[in-house]
């Protein structure tokens, strides 16, 4: 049953294409809203009713090895949500039905990527996805074809060529130390090699691949760029989600299911992270674009998963995972407030508009809410994810990491407090006084994120009792 | 042991070129040549374990997503030419990086 | 073992070749021509199937596509291209000095790995096999990545509307 989350948007989008295509053109938004939709929802059915069940006639003619665990299932709810959340937005700021059409379009060849790379179990097949994902973003970023948007794809596609390159060597590697490319094959494979140089040399490759990929610091050329470049709902999908799949989820992944956690391995991820969280945070502090300013937050917030994931236990983990869904909701929410605030001035430079909250309260409200639980204010959802995260460090007994953790924080806090302050609460300016606030295409999904975050900030007690035990097998020792 | 070579030089002349390239078509002739080293090194690792078929079938996905890539890249450089009128990769500077 | 190395050699050459000559078609020939080469290694590790895929695919389609991009992209003059050429060599001429000097020192260095590979199947199946029964997600992969191609195709070279 898992091939469905594949093949659905696959055949969907062949149907959509196909015939009719006046009536599809005016189907699909609906049509593809609902795929998400029920995506989200999958998530939520216990494993009797849809994950165990396995159809007769359709394990005959497909032979898919697929499987979901906790750590999926958060990835693929954060992938409806955010798909739908980016296709709200295309609604009120694509205007032309055509190119609509087909940014739906490479939306669901995007979905089925991703959901293939959540339910992969053969380090090949990730590839395989991830490579469907990266070349769907390659389109989405060109997707106006103006200069900008051209030379940062053309940029994505050279790192990202380079990334899939080293993947492949170390998937080579393996095959030639494991004879497999199945997950489970090689990870007995590799527990009773000793360390060597040519599995070191492997995992080092598959490492450097996944930094480029998730645009960690030391490999962040080309992320800062394509966010700001792209249309407003790509950038939306992108730092929602892309990245995070095609990065974070793989690191983790492969960590997991395949390499295993030892000292060294430990040791790189919580200096990269670490890296990631500052730098990142100082650079935010520095830009005057709003769009690149999330970018730079975005670089230190994916900083803040891997230090998480290279504490190397089941409370990391969890933390980190608690983190890619929070991140998903919140990057999504600032992202939907940028497009609003430039859809309404013209502009994303921060210095030039002053005191905005007055015309626009509701994107006002809304980014006031994404920024403090980015910055991780306690009832919000941000603050439980970062408190799992610096627990995890102080008791698996980094605690320089943990301390770090914590000052990256206020740097969070005191970059948003400065965007706020300038944006929305400044002394209103001239030039501005005419503006009006976003239409309800913007201001409904933003208001839909904001009560998720508040949601999730209320539950998380009860959301963190049940999450974190399905951790507990999954890191295992 | 002499693939192993080859492919590290192939990878070695890739990088150089397109870390050096100043023409984009000439930066994704670098790529090509990057996945050509990698392609060598899949097959020779599946010879060495007998495990041909396997490597095979790698290669062939491999082929397959290289041209879609490029074909998509090849795209944008059109793209870029037509906004730019050049190829100059030291045009890109509008990018802060 | 000679054939084999002279294969390589070969290969490498094809790849310097490549980058460092100054035109762009014969950078795309000589692209055609490493694939080519990389067929016949293919072939002598048999790898029959996949070097038929390398010779049609790489070394045709692909060289087919740089060429129609470098048509549509309006070549330098060749006043230009011999100035060019100058500066080309400016920067490339450290290449050939490193490949050979570290092809050298890694043939002279024999660095050793303990690996056991992986236990060798037996009754060794087919590639076809493979993909079909094995890899069928992959399969499925690459016809979504086709299909992902194909829309890009569409969406980039479609000339820009009037608006932007």
């Amino acid at each position: 049953m898992y091939a469905l989350l594949v093949l659905v948007p696959f055949f969907s989008l062949l149907a959509l294409n196909l015939p009719f295509r006046e009536l599809n053109r005016r189907l699909a938004f609906g049509f593809a809203a609902i795929l998400f939709l029920l995506q989200m929802g999958l998530v939520f059915i216990p494993d009797v009713y849809f994950w165990r069940v396995h159809l007769s006639f359709f394990a005959n003619i497909f032979h898919f090895q697929l499987a979901a665990d906790i750590l999926s299932k958060v990835v693929l709810f954060c992938i409806g949500l955010v798909s739908l959340t980016a296709l709200c937005v295309s609604r009120s700021l694509i205007k032309e039905s055509e190119e609509r059409f087909n940014f739906i379009n490479i939306i669901l060849l995007a979905v089925a990527g991703m959901n293939g790379v959540a339910l992969a179990q053969d380090i090949f097949s990730l590839y395989v996805f991830l490579e469907i994902t990266a070349v769907s973003s390659f389109i989405l970023i060109a997707f106006e074809k103006d200069i900008l948007g051209l030379e940062s794809s053309f940029k994505y596609i050279v790192l990202s060529a380079v990334a899939t390159v080293l993947m492949i060597a170390g998937i080579a590697i393996l095959m030639f130390i494991a004879g497999s490319t199945n997950f489970s094959v090689i990870h007995s494979a590799l527990l009773s090699q000793n360390r060597n140089l040519l599995l070191s040399l492997s995992i080092g490759l598959f490492l450097s691949a996944l930094f480029i990929k998730a645009g960690l610091m030391p490999f962040h050329g080309w992320l800062p760029d394509a966010y700001t470049a792209a249309p407003a709902p790509v950038s939306i999908f992108l730092a929602g989600i892309v990245t995070k799949v095609a990065g974070v989820y793989c690191l983790i992944r492969i960590i997991l299911s395949v390499i295993g956690f030892n000292d060294q391995l430990k040791g790189i991820l919580l200096l990269v992270g670490a890296f990631s969280a500052i730098f990142g945070a100082l650079s935010a502090l520095t830009q005057s674009d709003f769009k690149r300013m999330l970018s730079y937050s975005s670089i230190s917030q994916i900083g803040y998963i891997i230090l998480g994931l290279g504490s190397g236990t089941a409370l990391g983990v969890a933390g980190a995972t608690l983190h890619i869904f929070n991140h998903a909701v919140f990057k999504s929410l600032l992202f939907v407030n940028s497009a609003a605030v430039e859809s309404q001035t013209g502009s994303r430079d921060i210095d030039k508009m002053n005191g905005l909250a007055k015309q626009m309260p509701w994107t006002s409200l809304t980014s006031i809410l994404g920024s403090l639980s980015c910055a991780g204010i306690p009832p919000l959802a941000g603050f439980w994810s970062k408190l799992v995260i610096i627990i995890a460090l102080w008791l698996a007994g980094y605690k320089i990491y943990a301390v770090i953790a914590v000052l990256g924080s206020l740097l969070t806090l005191a970059y948003f407090l400065a965007l706020q302050r300038k944006l929305f609460f400044a002394q209103p300016n001239d030039e501005f006084k005419n503006i009006k606030e976003a239409g309800f295409g913007l201001i409904f999904p933003a208001f839909f994120l904001a009560a998720l975050i508040v949601g999730a900030g209320i539950l998380s007690p009860w959301i963190l009792s049940n999450f974190i035990l399905g951790f507990n097998s999954l890191v295992g020792g | 042991m002499a693939n192993a070579i080859t492919v590290i030089l192939l990878f070695i002349i890739g990088i150089y070129c397109i870390l050096v390239s100043h023409n984009l078509i000439r930066v994704l002739i670098g790529l090509e040549i990057l996945i050509k080293a990698v392609t060598l090194l899949v097959i020779f690792c599946g010879y060495q374990t007998q495990n041909t078929a396997l490597a095979q079938a790698l290669v062939i996905t491999i082929i397959v997503i290289e041209v879609v890539m490029m074909t998509v890249a090849a795209g944008v450089v059109v793209g870029i030419h037509r906004q730019n009128n050049s190829l100059d990769a030291r045009n890109i500077r509008k990018l802060k990086g | 073992m000679l054939l084999e190395l002279l294969i390589l050699i070969l290969l490498v050459s094809a790849g310097l070749w490549t980058v460092m000559t100054r035109s762009l078609l014969r950078s795309a020939m000589g692209l055609a021509l490493a694939s080519a080469i990389l067929t016949i290694v293919m072939f002598r590790m048999n790898a029959n199937i996949a070097g038929v895929f390398e010779l049609s695919v790489c070394a045709g389609l692909i060289p087919v596509l740089f060429i129609s991009v470098i048509s549509l992209t309006q070549p330098m003059t060749f006043k230009e291209a011999s100035d060019h050429m100058k500066e080309r060599l400016h920067r490339f001429w450290g290449l050939p000095l490193i490949v050979v000097v570290l092809g050298v020192t890694l043939a002279l260095v024999s660095f050793k790995y303990k690996v056991t590979p992986a236990a060798i199947q037996e009754g060794k199946p087919d590639v076809r096999f493979i993909l079909w029964h094995l890899k069928q997600f992959d399969l499925l992969g690459q016809i979504i990545i086709l299909f992902t191609g194909v829309f890009g195709v569409a969406i980039l070279f479609k000339e820009r509307n009037k608006r932007g």
